[in-house]
């Protein structure tokens, strides 16, 4: 009713006041304006940037392939970090002093050591284990001591080097230091969400986990949300330490790999910078809308589209401003 | 339908309750009024084993809520089984504590949906008659942050009330909202008394005491100090410390 009688009413005369100037900004653009055309006229004249040279070079089926392994190696890490840093951070808040404990040892190991040094240590684990099997532990000597020789209780065995090949260890060293990070971030978020959330979910006769799968992560996913595009974006650019797994189907790798051959490097390094730019750039698109979809519910953009839709029904679907 | 027997709660080295009795009978409309940090919030959160006692017993509707007696000794309950006792206490909460990622129909069809299982329109249908039945049947798709605070204490009640209680519990259901919006959370909560619902009530507002209530109880420093008929307490306080807290409030 109160909105019907203010759409009637008849507007009084808008305020028209001198704005406040702002002669520094137009300072800043100037200063700005010669920065731009200093490097523009580096990128222009320098002879070392063979530009058309990379521009040949940086779309050849190898470095494309290096694309996609890049994407790959992001995208299948961060959803172990992220699935295991949920229930890293579950267990880190749970009233169980075992899975509590587990969950900081781990978080404690993979924060200390470098993502670089995990790569390396992960690709060379072949020569700890020439086989990878899971079975009843000591079980040759379990044999010996019954007089069984050859005695073995595994149920399932692989060639360490078929399974730690580049890709998987590099993934793995990538997504297990991820999965720690993960942990501290989800369990910031879930700490966010007002106690009293789990108390009327509890109330209600929900238990603990359902509780916390409907009712506390979800609102913990607006706080964990950007954060995690953060990690994303970093693990984006950390895809270039499986080099050194190593890993050959990953973008940096690649673009070096035509710029030693050539001799050429500079331009290839140039073309490295574009395409993680170009990357990251997508990456930002996707957050942004993840961020929407969280944060529904909440905040002013989403009262005020309410309120549209309130003011809409009463007039009948048309609003003069 | 509530026994409470000697109710002892400690915060670390401070006592919060010192040995509360109390019964309630079925039907009946309890209220509880007191000063704050009287304890009445801490007790009522012991009733459905949101806070753990230090000492004493609860029972509602014949079961001891959060322990198993079994040879004369007392054994913890499992979450499972504290949460399956939870199903048929509701309870509101000042700060309305809705789940402000549902619509207010979600909020409602939430619990039931997952403790009870159940067809998907079934529920709905429940809940749909159980937001009318608070005033809200044009409300359902809106998200709590766009409703008034009394619209979202209504969308509490009716939340608890979609498991079917046997017992409800208000800690000061309308101390967070503003003076106008205090009456129709009040009439709702009328008009689940005049249903025959069991209640027990932490309130400030002596007025619905004096109304509605059946049982009146004053609670100071942790203990009962004063309990009996709304009216006769009110009119006829016994002790210096009823007179006093009365003489504030009224």
């Amino acid at each position: 009713m109160a909105e019907q009688t203010t759409l009637e009413r008849v507007r009084p005369e808008p305020i028209r006041a001198v704005p406040v100037r702002h002669p520094g900004r137009w300072v800043a653009i100037a200063v700005l304006a010669v920065l731009a055309a200093m490097f523009v006229h580096f990128l222009v004249t320098n002879d070392h940037l063979h530009w058309s040279y990379m521009v040949d070079n940086m779309f050849r089926p190898p470095i494309i392939a290096g694309v996609r392994g890049t994407i790959l190696l992001t995208i299948s890490s961060m959803i172990i970090g992220v699935v295991m840093g949920i229930v890293l951070a579950i267990m880190r808040l749970s009233p169980n002093p075992v899975l509590s404990g587990v969950a900081w040892v781990y978080v404690w190991f993979f924060r200390a050591v470098p993502r670089l040094v995990l790569a390396v240590l992960f690709g060379n684990l072949g020569i700890l284990w020439s086989r990878l099997s899971l079975g009843v532990p000591f079980d040759r000597q379990i044999g010996a001591l019954f007089g069984l020789h050859d005695f073995e209780a595994r149920i399932f065995s692989v060639r360490a080097v078929d399974l730690l090949s580049g890709f998987i260890a590099g993934m793995l060293a990538l997504a297990l230091s991820e999965a720690a990070y993960m942990a501290e971030i989800v369990r910031a978020g879930i700490q966010s969400v007002d106690p009293g959330q789990m108390e009327a979910a509890e109330a209600l006769g929900l238990s603990r986990g359902q509780a916390l799968r409907r009712i506390v992560l979800p609102q913990a996913m607006r706080v964990i949300v950007p954060p995690t595009g953060n990690e994303t974006i970093a693990m984006l650019k950390d895809t270039s330490l499986v080099a050194y797994t190593p890993v050959t189907t990953e973008l940096f790798f690649q673009l070096q790999a035509v710029g030693h051959r050539t001799f050429d490097v500079t331009p290839m390094l140039v073309a490295a910078v574009l395409w993680y730019l170009f990357l990251s750039s997508i990456l930002l698109v996707g957050q942004h809308y993840v961020e929407r979809y969280f944060s529904r519910g909440y905040g002013r953009a989403e009262k005020a589209r309410a309120r549209l839709r309130d003011l809409r029904a009463e007039t009948g679907g048309v609003i003069t401003p | 339908m509530v026994r409470a027997e000697n109710v002892h709660k400690y915060f670390g080295r401070l006592e919060v309750l010192k040995g509360i009795d109390l019964e309630v009978r079925p039907g009946e409309v309890c209220c509880v009024i007191g000063p704050s940090g009287s304890g009445k919030s801490t007790f009522l959160r012991c009733i459905n084993h949101l806070e753990k006692l230090n000492a004493g017993r609860i029972w509602v509707d014949g079961d001891l809520i959060g322990y198993r007696e079994r040879g004369g000794k007392l054994h913890e309950m499992r979450d499972r089984e504290v949460a399956a006792q939870r199903r048929s206490i509701g309870m509101v909460f000042q700060r309305f504590n809705l789940f402000p990622h549902m619509t207010a129909l979600e909020n409602v069809t939430e619990a039931p949906l997952r403790v009870r299982g159940g067809p998907r329109a079934k529920v709905r249908e429940l809940a749909m008659g159980l937001l009318r039945r608070v005033g809200l049947g044009d409300k359902v798709d809106t998200y709590p942050g766009q409703l008034s605070g009394g619209q979202q204490q209504r969308v509490a009640i009716a939340r608890a009330l979609a498991m079917r209680p046997k017992l409800m519990l208000f800690d000061e259901p309308t101390s967070a909202l503003d003076p106008e919006l205090v009456g129709e959370v009040l009439d709702v909560m009328k008009d689940l008394a005049r249903d025959g619902m069991t209640m027990i009530l932490v309130t400030h507002e002596i007025g619905f005491a004096r109304e509605v209530g059946d049982s009146l109880v004053f609670m100071d420093g942790g203990v009962v100090v004063e309990s009996g008929p709304p009216r006769e307490v009110i009119a006829e306080p016994k002790h210096e410390r009823t007179k006093s807290f009365l003489a504030k409030v009224l």
